[in-house]
């Protein structure tokens, strides 16, 4: 057992430390392998909040969104940094989801869902609405992620596909680090105990709303960091980075990874992409095939495609 | 000193009046046991009290501190924990898992994204602690949703103690179980209560263990106190015995 997850780990550091070298072997590029990681922190960011807290967010395509807006306006109106634009994206996502949470942790279950779907539609028709501003429809643009200034030396992630996956991976690393650590911890055993049973924690002196209301920032933060990198990979934001759709498929993702395995999201939203990518090269519905696997995964292995493997490996 | 002040507490549930004015003062080490028929209020009794939902009217007064209108986990905080009828725990985590939460809560360390080897190493030490005493340790990293139910029942009752409460309310710690179940637990409520010191407040259906560990029994029926004192007083009361004893022994 602890063999078999010394492996699965070996393999998966190796395929996310060598992902740029052999992608265009296998008909990928390096854009893709950033989306892979990107969209997994995504992932995992939500899961952080429905698969450990048993929370379910219909919205967090919202904080993501403005992750991404964030970083944007930071550089076109403010300052040409890609830290600051981190920063700013991270902040704004991060405000946000503290506000929405504070105002819906009493709701529970679909109506929990509904209104975080709510709320996020907000922004997205700010952002489509907003044209000065943001853009509107067709998305902000005529800016760029510049250069990374380290001291005396530049990482020059603006021109070099590699040096950006590996910035982003850094951050990848330190955000799932950060999320593994905090479910080990005091705190993150009130969130599994949340999710296991409310009333039980509630009657072990657990304030379960302030528990909820820290993982879903801490979730926001997370997802609103996934977002500044979306914006940065391709210099580009539009509404549709804010639309519910998008935080339906984080939801996909996760389920279809493994929401109850913390690295199950990434594997979700390695296949979602993969297959979005090479699927819709094909067809324009993509999404049929996707939804065709999804409702298969589901049916046939209810804990997700590595909560499956996990299983086999075990028996 | 008074532990538990009760004051002419009712609740109404839109025209049913589920608890109707009824007082009770419990002092420290005291073990209290609440009978009743079934409908007598004795569960509703219990979520005003744990602070599940507040009475219509009427005050609740712990440790000398009005709570009649805290939130559960402040409840908590202050020293009361409780069990539940039918039994609340994580199924899906080991019974180590289930029984450090509250050992972390306990500590104060609810918010902590991080512990030390210092804190760490308490709690074990706390977590081994409680498992001797609930005789569950050969089971420690079993899940309890896979135990018996007398097991589910004691580990219950060990995470309400990991609290380290002043105040333990038990509701019906023996329903459903069979003879050596029964017997397992009420020794285990027996050995908290006269080793620990512990005040204990119980809602019991089956008679033997209540007149054999009760201090004081109040009884309710139809939402109202029917009567109150010793076992003896309570087995001799014919008020008793006509609207309860007489029904079911």
């Amino acid at each position: 057992m602890a063999r078999d997850k010394l492996v699965w780990h070996g393999l998966l550091w190796l395929v996310l430390l060598t992902m740029p070298y052999w992608m265009n072997a296998v008909g990928g590029y390096t854009e893709l392998a950033v989306r892979v990681i990107v969209l997994g922190l995504a992932a995992m960011a939500l899961n952080f909040l429905l698969g450990f807290t048993g929370v379910l967010s219909f919205g967090h395509a919202a904080y993501f969104g403005l992750g991404a807006y964030g970083a944007a306006m930071a550089i076109k109106f403010a300052l040409p940094s890609t830290p600051f634009a981190i920063l700013v994206g991270v902040i704004a996502g991060t405000l946000a989801a503290a506000v929405i949470a504070a105002l819906i942790v009493k709701l529970r279950g679909v109506y929990f869902a509904m209104v975080t779907i709510a709320f996020g539609q907000v922004f997205y028709f700010i952002a489509f609405r907003w044209n000065s501003v943001t853009g509107g429809d067709d998305g902000l643009t005529g800016w760029r992620r510049q250069p990374l200034h380290l001291g005396s030396a530049t990482l020059d992630i603006a021109a070099n596909d590699k040096a950006f996956y590996y910035l982003v991976l850094a951050f990848f690393i330190l955000a799932v680090a950060a999320m593994g650590l905090l479910l080990r911890s005091p705190l993150g055993r009130t969130l599994i105990a949340i999710r296991e049973n409310e009333r039980r924690a509630r009657f072990l002196g657990i304030p379960v709303e302030q528990h909820i209301w820290i993982a879903f920032v801490i979730s926001g933060f997370f997802a609103a960091l996934a977002g500044t990198f979306y914006a940065l990979l391709s210099n580009f934001t539009d509404p549709r980075s804010l639309h519910w759709t998008l935080s339906g498929n984080f939801v996909i993702m996760a389920v279809l990874g493994g929401m109850r395995s913390f690295w199950g999201p990434l594997i979700g939203a390695a296949i979602f992409v993969v297959l979005q990518d090479y699927v819709s090269s094909h067809t324009e519905n993509w999404m049929s095939i996707i939804g065709l696997f999804f409702v298969l995964v589901v049916t046939f292995f209810p804990r997700g495609v590595l909560g499956f493997i996990k299983r086999r490996v075990a028996s | 000193m008074t532990l538990l002040r009760v004051q002419d507490v009712s609740r109404h549930f839109g025209s049913l009046v589920a608890v109707d004015h009824v007082s009770m003062i419990v002092e420290p080490g005291e073990l209290r046991a609440v009978i009743g028929p079934n409908g007598a209020g004795k569960t509703t009794f219990f979520n005003m009290i744990s602070g599940f939902f507040p009475p219509t009217q009427g005050t609740i007064v712990f440790d000398d501190r009005d709570i009649t209108t805290w939130p559960a986990h402040k409840r908590v905080a202050a020293g009361m924990a409780r069990t539940f009828q039918i039994t609340e725990i994580f199924p899906e985590l080991s019974v180590r898992e289930n029984l450090r939460i509250p050992v972390e809560v306990a500590a104060g360390l609810r918010l902590r994204p991080w512990l030390s080897r210092a804190d760490d190493r308490k709690i074990r030490a706390r977590l081994d602690e409680l498992l001797t005493m609930g005789g569950l340790g050969e089971k420690a990293d079993r899940l309890v949703g896979e135990l018996s139910h007398g097991d589910q029942r004691a580990t219950e009752i060990m995470m309400s103690l990991a609290l380290n409460p002043r105040l333990l309310l038990l509701d019906e710690p023996t329903a459903g179980m069979g003879d050596q179940e029964t017997y397992d637990v009420t020794r285990l409520i027996r050995k908290l209560h006269r080793d620990s010191r512990l005040t204990i407040v119980l809602i019991e259906h089956d008679m033997r263990v209540v007149f054999h560990l009760a201090d004081r029994i109040m009884v309710l029926a139809e939402g109202a106190m029917l009567a109150e004192g010793t076992p003896d007083e309570i087995a001799k009361d014919e008020r008793v015995q006509a609207a309860y004893l007489g029904k079911t022994e």
